[in-house]
């Protein structure tokens, strides 16, 4: 068999390198700590969206992390100041020509921003490593609300549209799916399936004002009507980054987390313990603050132009 | 009845849908961070041959189609049936032109092909991905020309038309390439 050979080319791997070495070079003159913290922990993600792996040590039960998010947090909270943190992740069941179970993130936190200002840094970023890497492709960027890009691929209002409406922009696109979905499932279908791949290949379009059901560990900013304080960035139509305007009232992370898990429950998905000691670091006092994880993997693929997820990793999931 | 979880769909899996037994040709898996995890499926009808995009939510499960591919050996055609037997069972099936569709241009008397059966029934026939047939027709040869390149149309015995290059002659046996329609060689006799 042939499958101990390795899934990306070796210049692509010397690309990956040079990726790495110029965003450390990037947090070296626009200051921030790198940070390494554990990849195995007692607690797990509650999101019902996302799946963790347990691994036993002996009859305890860890996971490993799917973002570094909480004990980054943590850090925080503790005086660390400007963090940033490159590491590997693990989403189980998540496989596919842009998924790899096991990939890797690029995570930082700035005080005192909010998500705009973030948004602007994660484009900066982006464009520092396009210049290391001599790959410069000639991109822009455009910079849209979530109700923007849906207003002008399919005319409707994401924030206040019946499901119905939603049902039927997926059934007129072809892609509606057998069986229900609730209301953030049809607007996940069509931003997944219809927007965001409608977005110009060699533009990076900042998505921002999420739907407050959306929020995730983001604050709800006020108004009408409310939205999530998140962004993301999109790499043509691939996602490349999600960022907040981090959430620190402990009383709301702990109320989001327990609807998490009650929606867990009513799913039959697995049981997740929540991070009591991210709440705990919330209740002692998390900065003002403004976080992002940017996928490294799909970077290096858009900015290479290449067309799958295997040929960025040395070795991709089947070859692990 | 087995199924299959939208995380098993792979090329060549056979699957039910609306009572028709499909294909899958592609499955892309398409997840927002956050959110809802979906397939976009590209399926091939196996009784039309159509191919056709699906979503499904991730996690689905479907009816796994009861297609399975026999090894068979091709006896004639009786103007309305394509007929084929199983070599060790000395069992037949007869073939309807929507089965044989694309491959009854390669159908040689003898030949192995693989039947696809559905429920019992020939859907598909694959014919060997090489096959050798005899020329009935073609313009003379023109000697020596063995370089430049140029081709002219051939028919041969099943009736099929391949192009072949111009020094090949009427009674040459060619070898073929079934899943391109190209000729491949001559075949000494």
């Amino acid at each position: 068999m042939m499958d101990w050979v390795p899934s990306a080319a070796t210049e692509v791997l010397a690309q990956r390198a040079q990726m790495l070495a110029a965003v450390r070079d990037y947090f070296a003159t626009h200051v921030a700590m790198e940070v390494e913290t554990p990849a195995l922990s007692v607690g797990a993600t509650t999101d019902p969206m996302i799946e963790s792996f347990a691994v036993l040590d002996g009859a305890a039960k860890r996971y490993l992390q799917t973002s570094p998010e909480f004990p980054m947090k943590r850090l925080l909270a503790a005086g660390s100041g400007d963090i940033y943190q490159i590491c590997r992740v693990f989403r189980a069941e998540e496989q596919g020509r842009f998924h790899n179970p096991e990939f890797t993130l690029l995570e930082w936190y700035r005080l005192g921003w909010d998500d705009a200002r973030l948004a602007d840094e994660v484009v900066a970023l982006i464009r520092a490593v396009a210049d290391a890497l001599a790959l410069a492709p000639d991109f822009e960027v455009a910079r849209l609300s979530y109700a923007q890009a849906f207003e002008a691929r399919l005319g409707l209002d994401p924030h206040r549209a019946e499901v119905a409406e939603l049902v039927v922009a997926a059934s007129d696109a072809g892609v509606c799916p057998e069986g229900d979905l609730s209301r953030d499932g049809w607007l996940d279908l069509l931003m997944g399936v219809v927007v965001a791949p409608g977005f110009p290949s060699n533009r990076l379009t900042v998505v921002g004002d999420y739907p407050a059901s959306q929020a995730a560990l983001a604050r709800i900013r006020a108004g009408d009507p409310p939205v999530a304080a998140r962004f993301e960035v999109f790499a043509g139509g691939l996602e490349l980054a999600n960022g907040f305007h981090e959430l620190t009232d402990a009383d709301e992370q702990a109320r989001r987390f327990d609807e998490d898990v009650r929606r867990r429950v009513a799913t039959d998905a697995p049981r997740r313990p929540p991070d009591r000691r991210l709440i705990d670091a919330l209740a002692a006092g998390l900065p003002d603050c403004a976080g992002v994880a940017l996928g490294l993997d799909r970077l290096l693929l858009w900015l290479t132009g290449r067309s799958r997820l295997s040929e960025v990793v040395a070795f991709a999931w089947d070859r692990a | 009845m087995a199924t299959y979880s939208t995380s098993e769909f792979r090329g060549g899996l056979k699957i039910m849908l609306d009572n028709d037994p499909y294909a899958v040709v592609e499955n892309e898996f398409v997840k927002p961070g956050k959110g809802q995890a979906f397939n976009r499926v590209r399926i091939r009808n196996l009784k039309t041959g159509r191919v056709i995009d699906k979503t499904f939510k991730s996690g689905e499960t479907v009816e796994a189609a009861d297609v399975v591919d026999v090894n068979m050996q091709y006896l004639y055609a009786d103007g309305e049936f394509w007929h084929f037997m199983v070599p060790d069972t000395y069992e037949q099936y007869a073939a309807g032109e929507a089965a044989v569709a694309d491959a009854k241009a390669w159908l040689k008397d003898q030949d192995t092909c693989i039947v696809t059966l559905w429920n019992n029934q020939p859907l598909t026939i694959t014919p060997p991905n090489f096959v050798e047939l005899t020329i009935v027709e073609t313009d003379p040869g023109v000697r020596g020309d063995t370089a430049t390149g140029g081709t002219k149309p051939a028919k041969l015995e099943t009736g099929a038309v391949v192009k072949v290059p111009l020094f090949i002659e009427q009674g040459e046996v060619l070898r073929i390439d079934t899943r391109s329609g190209e000729y491949v060689s001559r075949v000494s006799k």
